[in-house]
């Protein structure tokens, strides 16, 4: 069974992705993701807030209590400056991508035009096969119009395509006033392709200490409508790759994203929740689901139930709206 | 090959020619000398080599005694061996440097010379260290600066390989070690081309070598001892020789021209001064000036002092010289005079005996420079001055004023021979704001780019939290050879505006001088801010007053309280050191190099910092009159002791140097519970108590580092006169509904770490945020504060006889007497030491080991070791570092020796006072708080009868001599880690040994803490520290269980943030305990590299993760069948990292060595489990472990680690 697909310009022997996360900052488990079936690995973002932060707090830590009492002008040995810098995740990419044949995506978060450059070249140079760009941008400024964050990510787009030369996508939010539009214009600044969709942490109450709880919640089955509705929307009508990630706790979502239209499912959760092991019942389950329908190639399938492909496509519009109302009504 | 100029401080430019031409260091920790060992520990972790290419050997030792005996080991197996010490360290070698003096080895120990301990300890520079080793057969070479210790590092390694006689190359702790100065390196190149490699093999020759087998160090009788001794006299005779003609080979490679003395002045000098050290630089330089003004003055500064080569002496010494004075600065009580005054004396007789020289001159001593006093030309001139007269006096002083002996010279204060064209400027900072950190920038800007000249010396604090610093720079277009503090500055920088009120900031402004002040007020309103004297000096001394306010900019451009860049930036505007766009240029160019590293964000906060304070610095129009009466306040209060007015406030407004002999007390006795009267004002915020929140568990005072929170109960009659803003809250118990509860804050003294909030368990149901105890800013509450205090103090102190000391809750009514020490804010040791004054301080010696805890505990000017209102407290006293153990053991001793004696004395006087009543005196049970007052009532009844018996009987007046001791003493032995775990063991295990009965707490910060950080035998595995740059790869040493292993010890581990109740509980049974007891105390530390004010969320993750089980051995449990091991925490809940990577010196290596640190911390965890396995073991024991057990699991514990 050929379950081949393309992803960023890059062949990829299944359309299950490992999303980036903590799992894929190990090597050893980059190694096993790839003997269990993903198609390509994303390693856990660059955080260059978390960087910068870091490197502040050890600026902090380092100089405590220095140059004040004079038996003790300083408590740590002088061996150059403790710098955090992306250099352990620099070296695991660059195993990786010796490791593996499978390709690795590099992931960057940044905060700064300089950082995203910096890093997107960093990233190059260690041999990501492509790079996806985690834009994490909450507009909590009121006076902060649409149109600038708009800009903004065309912006970091724009300015990271010219700085690396290996594919770029772009991890969108779902926020936009016109997704569509805001792809088609990712598309035309040169992404490569579109991960659909970031999921922003939004923190808990604790009602016993009174304060904000930043934990996170893990993506379950039942979040896949959303980006399921866009992949849908935008495949065969964008041209660029399209990932599909959040809820793919099973292979029903992978099928499902696949019909959609995605080149990539990406799984997160599932393996944060199940371990890396599941990367094979993912694959396998995709594979029987096909082998049923005796289907032995993924063309077949892929973009099937797409707006692009269906021969009444309002239903990803206002129509399918009121069908599913009616249904909602007619079943209470 | 271009010479290359750089900054350095005299301990690196040492340490940069050691290391280069030695295989093995040994190393101890010991201030000054300790950056020494430190760099050549770090060196070597980089991989740095030596002049032969290889690595050298970097060993710390348990001691300086160790040091010096593994030196002499490497030394006899052939290596090329070296050491770094000062003061008792270098006394603790000793007697392994007659060893390898009377065996001809060629070595050389690096010594940043410093005081001896005498009638106190002082951590600064003088020579009587090295005076106590001139007996040993060493030769003793004397560097003056940093230069010179630079060179003389080498010259003394070629003299030593080359004549067989190990050397001590000594320099002056802190002036020359902790001095920056341009610099003239010595390339590998250079040092190669000195060392003569047959000298080396020649070394090596001489090794144990089972090869060619011999004998050395055999044990010698009265026939032949003698001659044997005698044999090495020829080796001495030719070192005068070596030296100069290694001085000679080195003046042809370098330009650099040294002498065994060198002369400076004319060569018919009628007045010459002789010294050694960096004070020879000063007399030179005023020599200088009184020889242009036509004075016949010549300076001979001594540089081989042993051996003493007279012939040298005098050919070098003009004969015409009438009248000569050598300073020295050491003293040796009981001698004609000091050392080298004897030696100059002999050598002159001796060569008038010979007929060699015509005359005698006169010839007189003096002591200078004690402990870094420091040494001026109006000093120096005062000596020239002395020897003009007919009858100079001997055995002079000069720097003081002894106003008992009369010793002291007369020195004119405004004496100056500062030249115009060196730029002199003093900066007045915080250690915290980064003022240092930036004048040494400076230096290297203005000495390394911009080609000047350039001198940095700096002035610390004795407090370990919020301590004041002054720098001292100079910068000129020549060498800068003036080791003495500026007096007269053309640039004076008050980096912190509440200075104004403590400290005369402007006394050191020259006329003309530039006066840039850190201040919250601009230019039009600053002057109305003024105190008094501050304007009347800006006036009378036409000064150009500048202000920025750099706290706001740096702020603004977020690098917080460091203000460095900004008051650096405005310094090169304002002093015309360089011309400005080259100065910015630079400071812009110093940012980048020193922040990249950094990351992108610190660089641009420097830049904008730079950008902004130009356009923010404003001069000040002065008026013509002084407009304000208000000055600074005095001190101290009028009502504070004499001594405190007298003597210590000076200490505290910086005027110490000049009190007199006759004030200081002749024995190092000082007055106890002094640091009350310094209320330093060192927090920005202060703790603010919410009593409706409050549920009174003393949780907060318990943990105070400073004890400044105070809890007292209260019948509520009394607050009818308590001030307006008086907080209280109704007592939280039943039965007592007229009693109220206060916990008053000290703010005055607070630090402001927040120790006291983080461990405050009461969160506002409403608020968010919002506990009982919360930080506030804290200049509103300061006038209301006092009030509030002083009505506080009225309040009664609770009876201990009615306080509980069972629980946590019940310690807070009791007074603590240790209190508002210097020590770091938020320190972890000191909550442990205020428990102890509390629970037993009015009854207790304390015996402390030398460092942090010996340091704030009693680093002048002040003592935290207070008196209760009775006029009973702690008797503390510090011997020395290493025998701490035995000289608490001696207090045991003593006091048993004294109660036995009482005892004996008060039933001799059984007629006289009645068997029943002593038999109650003799009989009292002394464990519980009631029961010692009642022993106290019995002894002052006891008192009043002997005193009316004492005229007519000698019994009684010897009972009263001893009768103290018939209240239960308890001796408590104090120090840290390094004593007990490494310098000390010996002597711990030893008094452990004895069964008697005395308290030893160790204070477990894991490491060196009071001289910066250095790794012990405590260290965990896999933390960075000084002495373990690559992370630790041992495991901490088990002290606990061996120990237990004796069987008759009372064992705890306590952490006090994870649980107060055992550390509690923990104290009293060790003090019930009728014989040994040893608490290892998790003390988290600022060496950890974290912020303190989560020490103790800290501890309490280290006992959660399972690396500090909490737990006590209880002999006594066995009488009743139980096991004496107690496990107090639960099994592991957390990872080890959870805990670990919160620190810095963990984090540390997983940021620089990643791999390695995840196989450390591997190893780490699975000590972590096997140790509390092997402690769960114990507790389930009946009869608790045999000693068999014990070795057994310290031998597991440390195979898991490895």
């Amino acid at each position: 069974m050929n379950l081949a697909t393309s992803y960023l310009g890059l062949s990829l022997k299944t359309p299950v992705v490992a999303g980036a996360s903590p799992l894929t900052g190990d090597l050893d488990n980059v190694r096993h993701l790839e003997d269990l079936g993903a198609g390509a690995v994303v390693l856990p973002s660059i955080f260059e807030e978390q960087i910068e932060q870091e490197n502040q707090l050890i600026e902090h830590m380092d100089t405590i209590g220095i140059d004040s009492y004079p038996e003790a002008l300083t408590y740590f040995p002088a061996r150059g400056s403790y710098h955090i810098g992306p250099g352990r995740y620099l070296e695991v990419l660059r195993k990786a991508a010796l490791a593996v044949d499978i390709p690795i995506v590099a992931s960057l978060n940044g905060t700064t035009d300089h950082g995203w450059v910096k890093y997107a070249r960093q990233v190059e140079e260690a041999g990501a096969d492509a790079l996806e760009l985690n834009i994490y941008l909450i507009p909590t400024d009121l006076d902060l119009p649409g149109h600038e964050v708009e800009r903004r990510y065309i912006t970091i787009l724009n300015a990271v395509k010219q700085a690396v030369s290996i594919p770029v996508a772009v991890k969108l939010s779902p926020y936009f006033s016109s997704i569509g539009y805001m792809a088609t214009q990712l598309v035309e600044v040169g992404a490569n392709g579109l991960v659909l969709f970031n999921r922003f942490y939004e923190p808990d109450i604790d009602l016993a200490q009174l304060t904000l709880l930043p934990n996170l919640e893990l993506s379950t089955a039942a979040e896949i409508r959303l980006p399921l509705l866009w992949i849908g929307a935008l495949s065969g009508r964008v041209q660029t790759s399209l990932a599909a990630s959040t809820g793919v706790e099973t292979a029903d979502e992978v099928i499902k994203y696949l019909l959609a239209g995605a080149d990539v499912v990406m799984t997160t959760s599932a393996l944060l929740r199940h371990g890396v092991g599941h990367m094979k019942v993912l694959v396998d389950g995709l594979k029987s689901w096909l082998a049923a329908r005796e289907l032995d190639t993924l063309d077949r399938v892929r973009g099937r139930l797409s707006q692009h492909n269906i021969a009444d496509p309002a239903v990803f519009a206002r129509a399918n709206y009121i069908r599913v109302l009616q249904s909602y009504q007619s079943n209470t | 090959m271009a010479k290359q100029i750089t900054t350095m401080d005299g301990n690196t430019a040492v340490a940069h020619v050691a290391y280069r031409v030695n295989e093995v260091c040994a190393i101890f920790p010991i201030t000054p000398s300790s950056t020494m060992a430190e760099l050549a520990d770090e060196w070597a972790v980089s991989g740095i080599k030596n002049i032969w290419g290889n690595v050298p050997v970097v060993q710390e030792m348990q001691s300086e005694g160790g040091a010096a005996g593994a030196v002499h080991g490497a030394l006899q197996a052939g290596g090329l061996t070296t050491t770094f010490t000062a003061s008792q360290g270098l006394l603790l070698m000793i007697p392994n440097m007659f060893k390898i003096a009377g065996e001809l080895t060629s070595t050389v120990f690096h010594v940043a010379a410093r005081s001896v301990a005498t009638q106190a300890l002082s951590i600064f520079g003088d020579h009587s260290d090295v005076m106590a080793v001139r007996t040993t057969g060493f030769a003793l070479l004397s560097s003056g600066s940093v230069q010179e210790a630079h060179d003389s590092a080498l010259i003394a390694q070629v003299a030593t390989l080359q004549s067989r006689i190990p050397f001590v190359h000594f320099f002056d702790g802190f002036r020359t070690s902790h001095e920056i100065n341009t610099l003239t390196l010595l390339s590998d190149a250079d040092i190669r081309a000195m060392i003569d490699d047959e000298f080396v093999r020649a070394h090596r020759s001489r090794a144990l070598n089972p090869e060619h087998p011999f004998i050395r160090g055999t044990a010698q009788n009265p026939d032949t001892f003698f001659q044997t001794r005698e044999t090495v006299n020829p080796f001495y005779a030719k070192l005068p020789g070596i030296v100069r003609s290694t001085m000679d080979v080195f003046a042809k490679l370098t330009g650099r021209q040294y002498h065994l003395f060198d002369y400076e002045g004319p060569a018919d000098a009628e007045r010459v001064v002789i010294l050694m050290g960096s004070g020879a630089e000063t007399a030179r330089e005023t020599a200088a000036t009184l020889q242009r003004l036509g004075e016949k003055v010549g300076v001979l500064q001594v540089r081989l002092f042993r051996p003493f080569s007279a012939t040298h002496l005098l050919a070098a010494l003009p004969e015409t010289c009438r009248a000569l004075a050598v300073l020295e600065q050491t003293k040796e009580p009981g001698a004609t005079g000091e050392p080298l005054y004897l030696d100059v004396i002999e050598s002159l007789a001796q060569a008038l005996s010979r007929g060699e020289r015509p005359a005698m001159p006169k010839v007189v001593g003096g002591r200078y420079g004690l402990s870094s006093k420091d040494f001026s030309p109006a000093m120096a001139k005062a000596v020239f001055d002395e020897l003009k007269k007919p009858a100079p006096k001997n055995s002079f002083t000069v720097g003081i004023t002894d106003d008992v002996s009369h010793s002291s010279l007369e020195v004119d204060p405004n004496y100056s021979i500062e030249p115009a064209d060196v730029v002199r400027a003093v900066f007045y900072g915080l250690g915290s704001d980064g003022t240092v950190g930036a004048n040494k920038n400076s230096v290297k800007i203005i000495a390394e780019d911009a080609g000047l000249y350039a001198q940095g010396y700096f002035v610390y604090d004795s407090h370990k939290s919020g301590a004041q610093t002054v720098s001292h720079l100079r910068f000129g277009p020549r060498p800068i050879h003036s080791p003495y503090l500026i007096r007269s500055a053309n640039f004076v920088g008050c980096h912190q505006f509440q200075f104004l009120e403590r400290l005369d900031i402007l006394s050191l402004a020259t006329p003309g001088a530039t006066f840039l002040l850190n201040s919250p007020y601009g230019p039009d309103e600053i002057w109305d801010h003024l105190p008094r004297s501050v304007q009347q000096q800006i006036i009378a001394k036409k000064l150009r007053f500048f202000v920025i306010d750099a706290t706001k900019v740096a702020q603004e451009v977020g690098l917080k309280k460091r203000t460095n860049t900004v008051l650096q930036t405005c310094f090169f505007a304002l002093s015309g050191v360089l011309p400005r766009e080259e100065a910015i240029a630079h400071i812009k160019k110093s940012i980048q190099k020193t922040y990249e590293s950094k990351g992108e964000e610190v660089v641009q906060q420097n830049f904008r910092a730079v950008d902004e304070t130009l356009s923010r610095l404003h001069e000040v129009k002065v008026p013509a009159k002084v407009t304000n009466r208000f000055d600074r306040p005095p001190s101290v209060p009028a009502n504070a002791p004499e001594f405190v007015r007298l003597v210590t406030a000076r200490m505290f407004e910086g005027r110490g140097d000049q009190i007199p002999v006759s004030l200081m007390p002749v024995d190092g006795t000082f007055p106890s519970g002094t640091a009350a009267w310094e209320k330093r004002n060192i927090a920005d915020e202060v703790p603010v108590w919410k009593p409706d929140l409050c549920v009174q568990c003393g949780q907060c005072s318990f943990v105070c580092p400073h004890s400044v929170i105070r809890a007292k109960y209260y019948h509520e009659s009394r607050l009818e006169s308590a001030p307006h803003d008086f907080q209280s809250a109704p007592v939280n118990a039943r039965g007592y509904p007229d009693v109220r509860f206060t916990l008053q804050f000290y703010i005055e003294d607070c630090t402001g770490c927040g120790l006291c909030v983080e461990s405050c368990p009461e969160h506002s149901a409403v608020d968010p945020g919002v506990k009982a105890i919360n930080l506030k800013p804290k200049a509103p509450l300061v006038e209301t504060g006092r009030a509030n205090i002083a009505f506080f103090e009225r309040l009664p102190v609770n009876d201990r006889a009615r306080v509980d000391f069972a629980n946590v809750r019940g310690v807070q009514f009791l007074e603590p007497l240790f209190e508002f020490s210097g020590a770091c804010a938020g320190c972890g040791e000191t909550p442990y030491l205020k428990l102890l004054s509390q629970l037993f301080g009015d009854r207790m010696m304390i015996a402390n080991a030398t460092g942090c805890s010996s340091i704030y505990g009693a680093n002048l000017p002040v003592t935290p070791w207070s008196k209760n209102g009775e006029g009973r407290g702690p008797a503390w006293s510090n011997s020395l570092f290493e025998d701490d153990a035995e000289f608490g053991l001696g207090f045991r001793l003593a006091a048993d020796k004294h109660r036995d004696l009482a005892v004996n004395l008060l039933r001799s006087l059984s007629s006289e006072l009645g068997e029943d009543f002593i038999t109650a005196i003799l009989t009292a049970p002394q464990i519980q708080e009631s029961e010692i007052r009642a022993q106290r009532i019995r002894v002052a009844e006891l008192k009043t009868k002997l005193l009316k018996l004492a005229g007519r009987n000698d019994a009684g007046r010897d009972l009263l001599s001893v009768v103290d001791h018939l209240v239960r003493r308890s001796i408590w032995i104090v120090g840290g880690d390094g004593w007990a775990y490494d310098i000390g063991y010996g002597g711990l295990d030893h008094v452990l040994a004895t069964g008697r009965d005395v308290n030893i707490l160790v204070l477990d910060t894991e490491v060196y803490s009071n001289t910066g950080g250095q790794a012990s035998k405590a260290t965990p595995l896999g933390a960075v520290a000084k002495f373990a740059a690559a992370g630790k790869r041992v495991a901490r040493k088990d002290l606990a269980l061996q120990a237990i292993a004796y069987g008759n010890v009372y064992v705890a581990q306590v952490a006090m943030g994870a649980n107060p109740q055992q550390t509690l509980q923990a104290f009293r049974e060790a003090e019930a305990y009728e014989g040994p007891s040893l608490i290892l105390a998790y003390s988290h530390c600022i060496a950890h590299g974290f912020d303190l004010r989560y020490g103790m969320k800290q501890q309490d993750l280290a006992v959660a993760c399972g690396y500090w089980p909490l737990f006590r051995y209880i002999p006594a449990m066995r009488k009743i069948g139980e096991s004496p091991f107690r496990l107090d925490s639960p099994r592991p809940t957390i990872p080890l990292k959870d805990y670990a990577y919160n620190e810095l010196r963990y984090y540390a290596l997983a940021l620089t060595q990643p791999d390695e640190a995840a196989e450390l911390l591997r190893r780490a965890q699975a000590d972590v489990e096997e140790k509390y396995r092997t402690y769960e073991e114990f507790a389930n024991l009946r009869g608790g472990p045999t000693p068999a057990q014990v070795t057994t699991a310290v031998a597991k514990a440390f195979e898991v680690s490895k």
